[in-house]
């Protein structure tokens, strides 16, 4: 049914290194749900077989930042949670990716008062926003789509010196 | 289920007791309010707690009111449970101005946290109190923030970022 089908007796394809491993990663984005409120409920959703996911690569959520490739920052960050939240993000390995879930993570949404970081970019490199209080499953699988497409034209020496 | 005793004889076993201490008194929307000086309200919790007759064993929340730009700027709220009678009370007292309030942590345990969070939230420091620190907000941070001169968005500065590590 897949790409075997195609197979007639000794083909080959030509490619480069730096596709192969960014087609590599992109369908195989490990995501660390960093969920700290209501959004983690809905990330849950997506996990389950309604939404799945799984379709798109993504459904082994690591609760160890170490094993992790996308961090979903799903809730509410405060400024005594941002120390945690950064923490968890230096350790995750490189190349890693951030996606800020709902309208408090980032811009702070509803919550306009002192204790509430007004959006994560302040202290987290963000690559894809999602709208929504909470988003939408459908919107958070948009997301991981859009951040495939990011990580497809990465390269694979544009990692070679990071930790 | 229905009280067991009524707020007259709350407030008549109080007056019998500290003839002097209550100043005033109301009932609303079912709740029973009694205003004390502030210089009788460890007594008068003292003996609502181990008063065999009126036995509030609950101090079930304690919290502070700002009222900005009155002369005793803050008022102590006890909200108090007696299990035995099935009754709530309030007491309400005012702060005085130098902000050193007797603790109630010798009379109910568990004030320890819920003094903690009303010096974290309003900066009212509790007298005898066993560990006076901050509840919610970092340790680092100088500001009292439901105070009503505390901006809503606070002050640039208040609390601080993580430091940003690069690669």
């Amino acid at each position: 049914m897949g790409l075997e089908a195609l197979l007639r007796g000794e083909d080959f394809i030509t490619t480069t290194i730096d596709e192969v491993i960014a087609w590599a990663r992109k369908s195989s984005l490990w995501p660390m749900p960093m969920g700290i409120s209501c959004c983690a409920i809905e990330f849950i959703a997506v996990n389950d077989p309604k939404y799945d996911l799984s379709r798109f690569g993504a459904e082994v959520a690591r609760f160890s930042p170490r094993q992790a490739d996308v961090m979903i920052v799903a809730g509410t960050v405060t400024y005594k949670m941002a120390h945690v939240v950064r923490r968890i993000y230096d350790q995750m390995p490189s190349p890693k990716w951030v996606i800020a879930m709902g309208a408090c993570t980032s811009s702070g949404g509803m919550y306009r008062s002192y204790p509430v970081v007004q959006g994560i970019d302040q202290f987290l490199p963000v690559d894809i926003y999602v709208a929504g209080c909470p988003p939408r499953p459908d919107n958070l699988i948009n997301a991981i789509i859009e951040l495939q497409k990011k990580v497809e034209k990465t390269r694979a020496r544009d990692f070679q010196d990071k930790k | 289920m229905e009280n067991k005793i009524t707020n007259q004889a709350v407030l008549d076993i109080i007056k019998e007791k500290f003839p002097n201490a209550i100043e005033n008194f109301e009932e609303f929307q079912g709740d029973f309010i009694i205003y004390v000086k502030t210089e009788f309200i460890h007594n008068i919790l003292k003996f609502l707690h181990y008063d065999e007759n009126l036995s509030f064993e609950q101090l079930t929340d304690t919290t502070a009111v700002d009222w900005a730009t009155r002369k005793n700027r803050f008022s102590m709220v006890y909200q108090l449970l007696s299990m035995k009678n099935n009754y709530r009370l309030r007491v309400i007292c005012y702060v005085n101005d130098d902000l050193i309030h007797p603790t109630v942590t010798d009379i109910w345990k568990g004030a320890n946290w819920q003094e903690r969070e009303v010096f974290d939230m309003y900066g009212i420091k509790f007298e005898g109190h066993p560990d006076l620190r901050r509840m919610y907000l970092p340790e680092y941070v100088e500001i009292h923030p439901l105070r009503k001169d505390y901006p809503l968005m606070g002050n640039p500065g208040d609390f601080k970022l993580p430091p940003i590590i690069e690669d």
